[in-house]
């Protein structure tokens, strides 16, 4: 069992107010224990905890490039084989640098099964950049690459599959957390480490600045989004689900409600045909999951 | 003991004397025997390495940045458009201080695609901060590994290298050799030793941001290493003289040079070429020499201008193309750099591009042209292509 009382991700880091990374990094560490080398992507969560010459994390942390850190833990692992060398070789990255652009890397290193845990922490925009849409991003959410407009409703594509892409990589763990659920998320990652082979999390961390929220609303949000079925959390072994969280489901309107990057969806009316797209996503996570609470 | 080896083989032989811990590499000809070979040689428990068999280039070298931070020596091997799709990563091993060493097997750049040879791919990148070594033969080259991983992995440099040669006509030649034997090379070049590292016991955090505040120091300082480097390289090439007979202590060498009035500059393969060139012009009267760049990265300036300073005329040769540059190649600015305030005349002639011969009668033709004092262009064009 990990000593889940040690802050290895210590303070000192410039994230804003209620972050839902800077808690994500915060929980994963603690999930992993000090026996570990964390592999970073270019990103927030690069920029906001190790500002040269300081740094807020507590085991040894490499960063290299936005897009390559599944092939940078790869090269750790290899080495750390060849030493009989014992620690953890854990990536944290974004999801534009996980859904997007290091999609090449990731999907090597899990085809070729080195013995590592890939965890993105999904604030669902690069944020870094100024909150452009990437992958993740949700449908209908305003980013500045995707703004919403007199002819747009902000992002035009539903959410990559990127759990299902990756176990159908024969990945030995995939699961999905959120930062608002802090035992489930540590469990999840504890049993990631210890599972051989290549295993993936993406974890749900609401980002205040990007969605457009008061930062002492980041767990009430990342709830909402579980309560209305448009995140799951669950867990996959060798490709087969095992388990998904069950929820008494509300409807999308109110998490949707609380963001700013959903706002034209209700203003200066409500857009009731796209919340109904939306509403028909959470139905169908519903529906593939079975998180319905039978009433 | 002298044995017929293809050169890609003799590298791969040089390596595996290295005893790097990890090789992570991708095939693309000319370079594709070299990680065949290493690939055996792992798969035989021949070299005791973890062979990561990845994906792209761009992760061969990702992976090499990953092992090296971990503590491991490790290699990888590329040409052409593989060091392009690697050269983001180039930059950031050199800016994270890794000691990787690549053996590039010099090829055209596409477009239009060519397999053929010239040194378009590494000399593009030769503000990376790796230093850069170019071999004339397959003897030259094979040694250079050597020298190369024990300058990089000094803890008073820290630097990424290039091993150059010249794709198929180095790579695929078979060439007498001399490969040294595993004692003596781990007599030579003990087990590496980094400076610091990725480790549990002592969590160091590796490849941070800057800010406006720190970032300009930190390219000083990978440049002050790169000066610091050519003493290494020097001295690691006169112990490997002292062990192994073969002296490398010199950046450049010199052909002919001490009473000749035109010189030839060159890099790698075509030195030999140049060099006989010289010995039929000599036998004509006319008093040429060469000077031959082994190290391009960190440029031996106050070698090049010794070695050059009686001469009128010197005349560079160039594989490459710096398009849109006055002298049109990428050494010739660095000679003439190096020559200021002489009057010694300086062109530039590209030539040889994708694979085109250069033949000894072109050398005279360029001399005949520098003389003249026609330079700093494309030499050997076929107009009626045009
Ligand atoms: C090759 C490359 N392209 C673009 C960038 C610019 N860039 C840096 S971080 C980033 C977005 C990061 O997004 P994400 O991975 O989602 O992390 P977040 O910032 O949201 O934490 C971008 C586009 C880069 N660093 N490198
Ligand atoms: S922009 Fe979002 S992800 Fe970045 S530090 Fe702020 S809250 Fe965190």
């Amino acid at each position: 069992m990990v000593d889940k009382s040690l802050e290895l991700f210590d303070c000192g880091h410039r994230a804003c107010g209620g972050c839902g990374p800077a808690l994500a990094a915060k929980l994963i560490l603690k999930g992993t224990g000090e026996d570990t080398i964390v592999v970073a992507s270019t990103g927030c969560m690069e920029v906001f905890s190790t500002p040269y010459p300081e740094t807020a994390w507590k085991v040894p942390w490499i960063h290299s490039l936005f897009e390559n850190a599944a092939a940078v833990a790869s090269g750790i692992e290899a080495s750390l084989k060849h030493n009989n060398r014992t620690e953890k070789v854990v990536c944290v990255c974004g999801d534009g640098a996980t859904f997007d652009i290091g999609m090449l890397c990731i999907s090597g290193a899990f085809e070729r099964g080195h013995d590592i845990t890939y965890i993105c922490y999904d604030n669902e925009a690069y944020m870094n950049t100024g909150i452009q849409r990437s992958g993740a991003t949700p449908y209908d959410a305003s980013t500045t690459t995707s703004p919403a407009g007199k002819y747009s409703m902000g992002n035009s594509r539903p959410k990559k599959d990127l759990p299902q892409i990756l176990a159908a990589h024969g990945a030995t763990y995939v699961a999905t957390a959120s930062v608002a659920y802090p035992m489930d998320l540590m469990k999840k990652v504890e049993k990631a480490v210890n599972t051989p082979g290549a295993c993936y999390i993406q974890i749900h961390a609401p980002c205040s600045t990007g969605w457009g929220f008061e930062g002492g609303k980041t767990i009430e949000i990342g709830k909402m989004a579980l309560e209305c079925g448009l995140w799951v959390n669950y867990e996959m072994e060798n490709g087969r689900l095992v388990k998904a969280k069950k929820v008494k489901r509300v409807p999308v309107d109110a998490y949707l409600k609380a963001q700013k990057r959903f706002r034209h969806l209700f203003k200066p009316a409500p857009v009731t045909d796209e919340i109904a797209k939306i509403q028909a996503i959470a139905d169908a996570n519903a529906e593939k999951y079975g998180i319905d609470i039978e009433l | 003991m002298l044995q017929i080896m293809e050169g890609s083989h003799a590298v791969a032989e040089a390596v595996r004397l290295c005893r790097p811990e990890v090789v992570s590499a991708y095939p693309i000809t000319p370079q594709t025997h070299i990680v065949e070979r290493l690939a055996e040689m792992v798969a035989d428990g021949d070299l005791d390495a973890e062979y990561i068999c990845v994906e792209s280039e761009f992760s061969a070298l990702s992976a090499c940045l990953g092992s090296s931070a971990a503590g491991s020596r490790v290699y990888s091997a590329t040409s052409s458009q593989g060091l392009m799709l690697m050269a983001e990563v180039v930059f950031n091993v050199a800016g994270m201080r890794q000691p990787i060493i690549m053996s590039i097997a010099n090829r055209a750049l596409g477009a239009p695609l060519s397999i053929w040879n010239d040194q378009q791919d590494s000399l593009s990148l030769r503000d990376s901060g790796w230093f850069q070594l170019y071999g004339e033969d397959v003897q030259e080259m094979t040694d250079q590994h050597f020298i190369a991983y024990k300058a990089a992995e000094r803890h008073d440099v820290l630097l990424p290298g290039f091993v150059c040669f010249d794709g198929f006509i180095l790579s695929h030649t078979y060439e007498p050799v001399d490969i040294p034997t595993q004692e003596e090379i781990d007599a030579y070049l003990p087990k590496y030793v980094p400076y610091n590292m990725l480790d549990a016991k002592n969590p160091i955090s590796m490849g941070m941001y800057a800010t406006p505040e720190y970032y300009h120091e930190f390219r000083y300082e990978i440049d002050r290493a790169m000066d610091r480097c050519a003493t290494a390289l020097s001295e690691a090439g006169k112990e490997f003289g002292e062990m192994f007979g073969r002296d490398y202590s010199e950046h450049i060498e010199s052909y002919r040079m001490d009473d000749a009035d035109i010189a030839f500059v060159a890099l790698g393969s075509l030195c030999g070429t140049v060099k006989d060139a010289i010995d039929e012009m000599r036998a004509d009267g006319i008093k040429a020499g060469l000077v031959k760049i082994r190290t391009y990265r960190p440029f031996p300036k106050n070698d090049i201008a010794k070695a050059l300073a009686g001469v009128a005329t010197v005349a560079v040769l160039e594989k490459n193309i710096s398009i849109g540059s006055a002298m049109k190649g990428a050494v010739g600015p660095e000679v003439l750099h190096a020559l200021n305030g002489t009057g010694i005349s300086v062109y530039s002639y590209v030539t040889g591009l994708g694979g085109r011969d250069i033949r000894k009668k072109d050398i005279r033709n360029i001399a005949e042209l520098a003389v003249k004092g026609e330079g700093d262009m494309f030499y050997g064009l076929r107009e009626e292509v045009l």
